[in-house]
């Protein structure tokens, strides 16, 4: 699956104009500068290119993504999930 | 300066088709919040809306008169109405020429959009319903009404997403007060729900899947409401003259704009609206009993509009009985302040807060006293309705029980 990780750090960077450098699995979206409305960009962006839905909501108290790793491994099991390759 | 009044109000929400209905419902707390039905859910996942269900157009409208009419000018219509009833007002001859409509509505006849581009696009036809055009326009609404009554001063739409109803409101305010015009007829009107809308909201990520809980703990964003409330507004002399009914008395609009960004609200702007209102209508913080609030359940507009309350009252913040009404009719964008001053007015005259619906448990970064699930009876000397809107525009309205 290290396609679909090296995919969405070049996602996050697009949409967000962040440094390809600088995205690594560990990185947090808020050190990233990534702010609310990146992600709901981010995520459209995944979803196209993985043509997947994630249910992701911008309310949620406790956001389920803290770290780029932690898009990319719901990305991976949606993936999983909807039983198609990317 | 001239004290205006409001002698008139009609409403049609999911809460029913009149204001009798709507405050049979709201004054006692209950939610009109349910599944979709108008439109065909399959391909959405938010399937969840506050619609003006059980709804025969045919039951106002002739066919021909129809063939004209989006479902947001229906609304408008149905609910101007009532108003112009309600409040006894004649518009014939020159006072006809002394009144002045200003309608708000955040986008329009979005249905008729929705319908003509599935036909084109979809279903491949080459052409469009021959009234497209004057259907769609946003101030489609204002012109019906002005032609249904003989309204002749002065009569326009005003679009600032959330926050049309107050705005127009407001403008209808500064024109009676200034004595421009007599009388205002005035409100909001919207019927956005369609797939191509939905859709919209569904992309941005801000809906809640299960209900509208404002305030709460555990709420996951707003839900999307329709409908239309509007008012006659009076000058309060005019209104002694013909021996009226008064409902209440508008006192106060305050606005401001946050220049800061395009859908993230901002304590600072709020605070300099509701600051702007209370001064305009001449009150201490302290003479508010009730504060309608924006409220729309997404996790950015309650902390912020919680905020921007305490940046304004004070230590009187935890005074105010501080309610959202879209925990029970959903949001209905450039209609929801109408329907918000709606709650406020009836609330007034039958001495009743209405409450924050859906309510779980306390938020600690929303600590006001939210009126949570149940009515209150209580006095409602001096209200505020808030309305902030996407693009960072915010409208506020003060009113004041009428002695």
């Amino acid at each position: 699956m290290a396609s679909v990780e090296s995919d969405i750090f070049e996602i996050i960077a697009e949409k967000a104009a962040v440094a390809r450098d600088k995205i690594v699995g560990t990185a947090s979206l808020q050190e990233l500068e990534i702010e609310s409305l990146d992600v709901v960009e981010i995520i459209f962006a995944v979803e196209e290119k993985f043509d997947i839905h994630v249910p992701f909501n911008a309310n949620d108290q406790e956001l389920e993504f803290d770290t780029v790793s932690d898009v990319v491994k719901a990305v991976e099991a949606l993936i999983a999930e909807s039983g198609g390759a990317a | 300066m001239n004290r205006v009044v409001i002698t008139g109000l009609g409403v049609i929400s999911a809460a029913g088709h009149n204001a009798a209905d709507f405050w049979g419902k709201i004054s006692n707390g209950r939610s009109s919040i349910g599944e979709i039905t108008t439109i065909p859910t399959d391909t959405l996942t938010v399937k969840i809306g506050a619609e003006v269900a059980g709804f025969e157009p045919q039951e106002y409208f002739e066919k021909r008169q129809l063939g004209m009419l989006d479902r947001f000018s229906q609304f408008g219509l149905i609910a101007a109405r009532e108003a112009i009833s309600d409040s006894g007002i004649s518009f014939e001859g020159e006072a006809g020429e002394r009144a002045a409509s200003v309608i708000g509505s955040g986008v329009g006849g979005q249905t008729t959009l929705d319908d003509s581009y599935w036909t084109i696009y979809a279903e491949k036809k080459s052409r469009v319903h021959p009234f497209t055009v004057p259907r769609l326009m946003i101030n489609a609404a204002t012109s019906h009404i002005t032609m249904e009554h003989g309204i002749k001063g002065p009569a326009y739409s005003i679009a600032s997403a959330c926050s049309s109803a107050n705005h127009a409101m407001g403008q209808a305010f500064l024109m009676v007060r200034s004595g421009m015009v007599d009388a205002a007829v005035t409100g909001g009107a919207e019927a956005t729900i369609t797939v191509g809308t939905m859709k919209g909201w569904e992309a941005l990520r801000v809906m809640a899947n299960d209900t509208c809980r404002p305030f709460s703990k555990g709420r996951t964003g707003m839900v999307l409401g329709e409908g239309s409330a509007v008012f006659v507004f009076e000058m309060l002399e005019k209104a002694k003259a013909r021996g009226a009914q008064i409902y209440a008395e508008v006192v106060g609009h305050g606005l401001s704009s946050d220049a800061m960004d395009i859908t993230l609200p901002d304590a600072g702007g709020a605070a300099r609206a509701i600051a702007g209102a209370l001064k305009d209508g001449g009150m201490n913080p302290e003479d508010i009993t009730y504060v309608n609030a924006h409220g729309t359940g997404t996790a950015a507009n309650d902390v912020t509009e919680t905020r921007a309350l305490k940046q304004v009252f004070g230590h009187h913040a935890g005074s105010l009985a501080v309610s959202s009404t879209k925990s029970m009719v959903g949001h209905a964008l450039g209609a929801a302040g109408a329907l918000e001053m709606a709650a406020v007015v009836l609330g007034m005259r039958d001495n009743i807060i209405p409450p924050t619906a859906n309510y779980v448990e306390p938020d600690p970064h929303c600590d006001l006293d939210y009126v949570p699930n149940d009515p209150r009876e209580m006095q409602i000397d001096a209200a505020i309705s808030n309305s902030f809107a996407f693009g960072g525009l915010n409208a506020v309205m003060a009113l004041k029980r009428f002695v």
